[in-house]
């Protein structure tokens, strides 16, 4: 007991807290990205698709109970990373009360050090994001249940809005950069042999999810996919 | 060479502290950055003013007491270097070179460039003692330790405490000294008994002290004079994580 205690208290418990939410979300983005490519089959499978996801579990169980229950777990996971992540700033921020007159950086790369920005971005992005394709609320002609009319209508009629998608992937893509291989620091995954394993796969995870996510509105833009 | 050092001065733990122009005449490209700095305290000494205060003791760069940010950097930002161990050739005729203590809650300034980095000890001491024979010398390889064990030991067992990982983190964590502190003795024979006691110890203490947290973004292990690697703070989080899940049950 004293020693989970020790582990809540600790920055290396809130780390793991962090780490570990921060997975089950990187999983998400990664299915999202999988399940945004399905436009290029064209709106029938783009369609089936969602409503699949919406009826997925039926008739075991009660329609939407699968899609509920992902959305709770994404959202709990949410709200523990960004909770540790504020926890975390505050105490990082107080660690250094009286700031150097003259800072410079010997290896930080631009990814670990606007994390907590980055984060921040995408925080909103989603909230945005969930109004725009999900809700519905803030796109102009949305129609429930017709998500490929809605993403082609959504970023034709408001193409500097498809420029905030480009931006909050970029953001995320980031985010991962440096994100993914954190995790794997912080649970103690990495050791001197399977370390550029990890900053592999988080190079990777930055670059493929950007452009896979990216893709989309810049198809839509291009005026391949109408 | 002349140069012009902008030097942080502050009279003691309480008062509040500003950047002091000197321009420091006669500097030879052999001398090392401190004698640059004995240099200026006999110009100040020889006006009747304060000398500056800074830490030094063996300057052979392996003792850990000298450690200043030069012009943004932790011992000055070269490879492997201790402020000691930096030299004035590194520096070009009429540079304006900027100097400060190690910035950080858990080390307060005590003088000028002086702080106190108690906290480093008593995370030391909350590490405990391990269980050793006394009495006559063992046999020599009497405990068989694989060779690549035996060579990490001996990287974390490197630090010499100096501050530099936490001078230069940007959230001022002691992380890398931590990790190297319980890494080395947990990779040994001799450190199993009380390995799980230690790690959790050593964490709690860290954590009191006021230290930022890691965001590993690797400042601190660029900034190390012994160059001691980010692998250690993954060691030390799986040590953490492993001796809560196991309880941490060994006798306190």
């Amino acid at each position: 007991m004293a020693a989970a205690m020790t582990l809540y208290r600790s920055t290396i418990g809130k780390k793991a807290i962090m780490a570990v939410t921060g997975v089950i979300l990187y999983g998400f983005v990664i299915v999202h990205m999988i399940g945004n490519l399905k436009i290029f089959e064209g709106p029938k499978g783009f369609n089936e698709y969602s409503h699949f996801l919406r009826v997925v579990g039926e008739p075991a169980l009660p329609a939407g109970t699968i899609l509920w229950l992902i959305r709770i777990v994404l959202t709990v996971a949410l709200i523990l990373h960004v909770s540790a992540a504020i926890q975390l700033t505050r105490i990082d921020s107080a660690g250094r009360p009286v700031a150097y007159k003259k800072v410079k950086r010997k290896q930080a790369s631009f990814a670990s050090m606007t994390l907590r920005w980055g984060g921040t971005a995408i925080f909103f992005f989603v909230i945005y994001h969930l109004m725009h394709f999900t809700i519905g609320t803030v796109h102009p002609q949305f129609i429930e249940g017709e998500p490929y009319h809605n993403v082609v209508s959504g970023f034709q009629l408001q193409p500097l809005m498809a420029g905030v998608y480009l931006l909050a992937v970029a953001a995320l893509g980031t985010h991962l950069y440096h994100g993914v291989w954190s995790a794997t620091q912080t649970l103690g995954l990495n050791n001197r042999r399977n370390d550029k394993l990890f900053r592999g796969l988080a190079v990777l995870s930055g670059i493929g999810l950007f452009v896979g996510f990216a893709a989309i509105p810049v198809v839509v833009l291009l005026g391949i996919i109408k | 060479m002349k140069i012009t050092v902008n030097v942080w001065r502050q009279k003691n733990a309480s008062s509040k502290g500003r950047l002091e122009k000197y321009q420091v005449d006669h500097v030879s490209p052999d001398m090392s950055f401190l004698e640059m700095l004995d240099t200026l305290n006999q110009q100040l000494m020889a006006k009747g003013e304060v000398p500056i205060a800074f830490d030094h003791d063996c300057r052979e760069g392996i003792c850990g007491s000298c450690g200043v940010v030069i012009n943004g950097l932790a011992h000055g930002g070269q490879l492997a270097t201790t402020t000691c161990q930096l030299h004035m050739r590194k520096f070009k005729d009429g540079d304006n070179i900027t100097v400060e203590p190690w910035r950080a809650n858990a080390f307060p300034v005590i003088k000028d460039l002086m702080v106190d980095r108690g906290s480093f000890d008593r995370i030391i001491q909350a590490g405990g003692f391990i269980s050793a024979h006394t009495g006559s010398a063992p046999d020599a390889n009497g405990t068989p330790i694989p060779k690549e064990n035996a060579d990490l030991a001996f990287e974390g067992a490197q630090c010499i405490g100096c501050g530099a990982c936490v001078a230069a983190c940007p959230n001022a964590s002691a992380m890398l000294f931590t990790s190297a502190k319980v890494g080395h003795l947990g990779l040994l024979p001799q450190g199993q008994p009380e390995r799980q006691q230690r790690v959790l110890k050593m964490v709690a203490q860290m954590d009191t002290e006021g230290f930022g947290g890691c965001t590993n973004i690797g400042e601190c292990t660029a900034a190390c004079p012994k160059e001691i690697g980010l692998h250690f703070i993954s060691r030390l989080n799986r040590d953490l994580l492993g001796a809560t899940l196991r309880g941490g049950s060994t006798v306190d």
